[in-house]
């Protein structure tokens, strides 16, 4: 152990909920009155240890903050040896405080949200579970162990998703979720074994000290496949599916995928992998594009969707598309990636457990079209929901305005007509997001009958109110007090290009273009009465609906061709090999069976063939003794 | 004169099982006891000889035990272990103790009896550990056919109503395999008589000779053949599924789990050592079938309605994993299959436990449409399953993982688009496990299972320990490759795909 005080307790961080989780759901239900709230304190605890550690790195200087810790050896045969070991970095750092901080301002929610579910243990142990697992995939130091908490949050998340496993549709979501991020499993798997194949080694340090040695084109398969990984965990285009039914869990489950956990993976294994995108200019470039088609995807699916929890699904979908985007950019993004992905966490966090919080007063109803008029019933959840709301379209001092100006700023940096689209992206983002308040909180109450709209309890409210000072604070927090470029400059690198134009002029038009949104957003939703029944729309918004088809068409290239084959191959099992073995069987049989006539039963047959073996053996002593 | 291990565990289950079939028929219960009290000394035994083996030696056999037998014709009774032996038989014995406990009130004495069915267990208990420790050929032949009897009357006599022809289809298919292993065993001995002057059947001395290469391809078709239907390589499958479909769960435990990996263990024992020019020669054949079978195997269980037959597909698919980690001769290849085998025993036995408990609690139907939403009324039963089906679809995590991804490397190492392609079966294996879970576990519970029980503390306790395993050696798996790594990388130093290794230690090459 070479790592001084705190640092000793890096797997501590990981253990805790472990720990939790393994209790809750081995303990059985003489776990059930207290359970819940011990996995709060695993969290909370990890946070506290975390926050530690954030100041543990900040009085060591920049070059000695990355402490490793190698708790055994995991997986040693021939040249392959891999530890169990953990490594705390800027960047890993960042993560641990997202995870351990906003995790535990789920659990404490949960308390609330979950209290009547009779099968709360489990869903505390989930979580627990989910943190966990993130953690390891965060802290791993080399990828192989980063694979376990990659398919540890997979784990987590369907059994999550699936938490209400007795609704069909929750299990099937459960399942494609896990199905589709399998698809992107093959992806890690296959760059896992090129990178050992290639570098002799799967721990990051040796991996990255030595891509200069590698072909630029074995560095672009690398990259194309963590990019299969990433967009699977980060429901990035074409893996992008499985998130909008992901919503059939609990809402605080969709908080954490879309926060803290899940989703921003896939973000955390490029920029971590950023040596190799850095000499593969294509991989990279591809990473670009998925980003880029990602965001108009998910924007255009939050424009379209009743379900509150679906619109903010196609939002984050969008969100996380700039995320990947900015890091696709090189070193001019790689930073804001990152500080977009913070702030986003927050404020993602917050609008979900607000939606949550509205779904509470309105007897678990998600359909806009059905809320509208809750400002004044629903003060805090409203005043902490425009806090989320002013930070993800980006209106100045909130926190997302800052994360995402930078990452728009990049795109100009490389490429002009890459910056207009994501302008043009964040107007449609102050679309969707005024549609969604606007149904929610303004315009005439549409409510079902018998629904009482009421404000949540403390325990969920303070959790908003903490986010929402969160998403008021954290950009301006992290650019000016944090220094985030500073801070994470020696493990991701940074660099900056000239653009054509100042830096105030593409802010400005950035706000015109998002108030425009907002606008056309407003007077349709807002001032215009909303039908309770949808109207049918356009082409594009019926297609949006249906998620841009991505069922359709994985079902059509992947699900129905697969069933067939597998129904075609069970016939050709039955008939051709079975059939061809039974038919040299029944061939067999017959002689057989003149010689049972007999002697019936198995044993004698079986001691005719011993005969049978014996004279064989019999042949060749004459043969050796010839 | 050490203390002789291998024949002591060998000789104690076989004690037990006559012990309890002089018990009076009525004493079933008792049956049962003195069978699992048996099988649990012999755990005991195998885990104290464990502890001892050390994995450092430069000896390539431990436990080494050597009588003369019938010297005339070279046959010696000798025993020994390395690396792979230990963990074979070390899995032989960790599974017959559980699966005689959860399978306690599986037989009746409707069709034969219930000493019976404990018995066989037992005799087949000695014969596996006697098939994973010989080191003569003849031995090894003589315990590997003789396994046939007590698996042909478990599922014969105990099994399902299909239960004679899948009895019958087992022996048909492991008799022709049996002889054409016998005819290249005949072929090996003359060999062996050519050149050494009298024939033997000593395994260090068979590793030693200096085969014409054409003679190889011959004889390695004999011993292919019989491994290749006993851990089901395509297209010689078609028996397992009808064999597990009318099978006990104990049984299909103990078939698919251990015994058919006497398959796989023959193509790293004696295919590769034996006949180092023929491996080579059909290294191509056997990896395009073990490619054909993990797909095969997975797309056939992906709509299989039937629980029993789609574990039984899934473990073709399985063994296709194996037989590819053998067969593109790389230590990480290698070890991988061995930590495989162990970790499908392990997985095997807790699916098939599992998928048990739930059938008997519902007119024995192994139809996945008869059941639904058993979550719901089952959860720790429900629980169990889960952990079973992710171990399955090789989790990271857990054991089976290790196996898959060492499997998957060692064949990248060899040839990228061979590794490319087997790593997309994590897919599909994990849509047809998934989809089983779905369909039996989640919705709303189904009429037919309401009022389902959950698990008793027998039930528990018979699966605590494989499922504890599974989870343990995934984050822990070196007390397993300490022991694979030395065994498997003689393996492919003697058969010429390891040079670096000192020959001598190999017996003689």
């Amino acid at each position: 152990m070479t790592e001084p005080g705190i640092f000793s307790l890096l797997w501590v961080l990981i253990a805790l909920p472990l720990a939790g989780a393994a209790i809750l759901l081995f303990g059985g239900r003489r776990t059930d009155r207290w359970g819940p709230y011990l996995g709060v304190l695993t969290v909370c605890t990890s946070a506290v240890i975390g926050v530690l550690m954030l100041l543990g790195l900040m009085a060591l200087p920049a070059e000695e903050r990355s402490i490793t810790q190698t708790v055994y050896s995991w997986i040693a045969v021939g040249s392959l040896q891999v530890d169990f070991a953990l490594q705390l970095d800027q960047l890993s750092m960042v993560f641990v405080l997202l995870i351990t901080i906003v995790g535990a301002l789920i659990h404490i929610y949960s308390l609330g949200y979950m209290a009547h579910d009779p099968d709360r243990r489990k869903f505390f142990g989930y979580l627990n579970l989910f943190v966990a697992a993130m953690l390891l995939l965060v802290l791993a130091n080399n990828y192989l162990l980063l694979y376990v908490g990659w398919e540890g949050v997979g784990l987590a998340s369907y059994l999550l998703i699936g938490f209400w496993q007795y609704k069909p549709s929750a299990a099937a979501a459960a399942k494609k979720a896990f199905i589709i991020n399998r698809v992107g499993d093959v992806g890690l798997s296959l760059a896992i074994m090129l990178i050992f194949v290639t570098f002799g080694s799967v721990t990051f340090g040796e991996v990255f000290g030595q891509v200069g040695e590698a072909s630029e084109g074995t560095l672009t398969a690398i990259g194309l496949l963590l990019l299969l990984a990433a967009a699977g965990k980060s429901a990035q285009f074409p893996l992008q599916a499985w998130l909008l039914d992901a919503m059939e869990g609990p809402t605080p489950v969709s908080a954490l995928i879309h926060a803290a956990t899940m989703v921003t993976a896939g973000v955390y294994l490029i920029v971590r992998s950023h040596v190799i995108f850095d000499a593969a200019v294509w991989a990279a470039t591809a990473v670009v594009v998925v980003g880029l088609i990602t965001i108009f995807m998910g924007a255009i699916i939050g424009s379209a969707k009743d379900d509150i929890k679906k619109s903010l699904a196609g939002s984050t979908m969008s969100q996380i598309g700039y995320m990947v985007f900015a890091a696709g950019l090189g070193p001019i993004g790689y930073i804001f990636a990152i500080f977009h992905l913070l702030t986003h966490g927050v404020f993602k966090a917050g609008l979900f457990l607000g939606a949550g919080s509205v779904m509470h007063g309105m007897n678990d109803d998600v359909n806009m079209r059905r809320y509208g008029t809750l400002k004044g019933l629903m003060v805090i959840t409203f005043v902490t929901f425009m806090a989320g709301y002013l930070a993800i379209i980006g209106i100045p001092p909130f926190a997302g305005f800052w994360s995402k100006d930078e990452i728009i700023h990049a795109a100009f940096e490389r490429n002009a007509l890459i910056g207009v689209a994501t302008i043009l992206a964040a107007g449609i983002t102050g679309f969707y997001m005024t549609r969604m308040i606007a149904m929610t909180f303004f315009g005439k109450a549409r409510w079902e009958e018998g629904v009482h709209p009421h404000e949540s309890p403390k325990v969920m409210t303070i959790p908003l109110i903490i986010l929402a000072i969160g998403s008021t604070l954290l950009g301006m927090a992290l650019l000016f007090w944090g220094n985030i470029e500073s801070w994470l400059e020696p493990v991701t690198g940074f660099a900056s290009e000239p653009t054509p134009f100042p830096t105030w002029v593409y802010i400005v038009v950035t706000l015109i273009v998002v108030i425009i949104g907002a606008i056309i957003g407003w007077v349709m939703y807002a001032r215009r009465p909303v039908p309770i029944e949808a109207p049918r729309g356009s082409w594009l918004t019926r297609a949006a609906r249906k998620d841009l088809y991505g069922d359709a068409v994985n079902d059509a290239l992947v699900v129905r061709p697969s069933f067939a084959l597998s129904k075609a191959l069970t016939i050709f099992d039955a008939r051709g090999v079975d059939g061809f073995v039974n038919g040299l069987a029944g061939s067999v049989g017959a002689i057989s069976g003149r010689l049972r006539r007999t002697q019936t039963g198995f044993a004698r047959s079986y001691a005719l063939s011993m005969v049978g073996g014996a004279l064989l053996v019999a042949l060749a002593l004459v043969l050796v003794q010839s | 004169m050490t203390f002789p291990w291998l024949t002591v565990l060998g000789v104690v289950p076989l004690m037990g099982s006559i012990v309890v079939a002089l018990l009076p028929k009525s004493r079933g219960t008792l049956a049962k006891q003195v069978a699992l009290a048996f099988s649990l000394v012999t755990l005991a035994g195998t885990v104290a000889m464990s502890l001892k083996f050390d994995g450092s030696s430069s000896q390539p056999f431990q436990f080494v035990e050597n009588y003369p037998w019938i010297p005339s014709f070279g046959i010696s009774y000798s025993v020994g272990v390395d690396g792979i032996g230990l963990v074979l038989v070390a899995l032989a014995a960790t599974l017959v103790p559980f699966v005689i406990l959860a399978g306690w009130n599986d037989v009746d004495d409707s069709r034969g009896s219930v000493k019976g069915y404990f018995s066989l267990i037992l005799v087949l208990e000695t014969l596996m550990i006697g098939v994973f420790s010989a080191t003569d050929l003849f031995l090894f032949y003589v315990f590997f056919e003789a396994m046939l009897i007590p698996v042909y009357f478990m599922i014969g006599r105990y099994g399902g109503p299909q239960r004679s022809y899948a009895a019958v289809k087992f022996l048909v298919y492991s008799l022709v395999g049996g002889l054409f292993m016998l005819a290249a065993l005949v072929g090996l001995y003359v060999v062996s008589a050519q050149e050494f002057g009298s024939g033997t059947f000593n395994y260090a001395a068979l590793v030693g000779l200096d085969m014409d290469p054409n003679v190889q391809k011959m004889l390695f078709l004999g011993f292919f053949i019989a491994f290749a239907i006993k851990a089901p390589l395509w297209p010689f499958h078609t028996w397992l599924p009808d064999a597990a479909g009318a099978s006990k769960a104990g049984t299909s435990v103990l078939l698919i789990g251990v015994l058919d990996k006497v398959g796989t263990f023959g193509m790293i024992r004696y295919l590769l050592p034996i006949f180092p020019a023929a491996s080579d020669f059909y290294a191509p054949v056997v990896i395009g079938l073990a490619l054909i079978g993990i797909f095969y195997g997975a797309y056939l269980a992906l709509t299989q309605n039937d629980m029993r037959r789609l574990f039984a597909y899934s473990s073709m698919s399985h063994f296709g994993f194996i037989a590819l980690g053998i067969f593109v001769f790389t230590s990480q290849g290698m070890t991988g299959s061995v930590v495989y085998m162990v970790a499908h025993g392990l997985s095997t036995a807790a699916l098939f436990l599992t998928a048990g408990y739930l059938m008997s609690r519902h007119t024995g139907s192994s139809l996945i449409s008869d059941y639904g939403g058993v979550n719901k009324v089952a959860p720790v039963l429900a629980g169990f399953f889960l952990i079973a089906a992710l171990s399955s679809l090789a989790l990271p995590g857990m054991v089976s993982f290790v196996g898959e991804f060492l499997v998957l490397l060692g064949a990248f190492e060899v040839n990228i688009w061979i590794g490319a392609v087997a790593t997309l079966g994590i897919v599909i294996t994990a849509a047809y496990v998934l989809r089983v879970y779905q369909r039996t576990m989640t919705g709303p519970a189904s009429p037919d299972v309401t009022g389902m029980r959950d698990l008793n503390g027998r039930e528990i306790t018979a699966l605590v320990p494989i499922a504890a395993l599974i989870i343990v050696l995934g984050l822990f798996p070196s007390p397993l490759t300490n022991v694979i790594t030395p065994a498997g990388d003689l393996m492919l130093a003697v058969s010429d795909h390891m040079p670096d290794i000192d020959m001598a230690q190999g017996g003689g090459k």
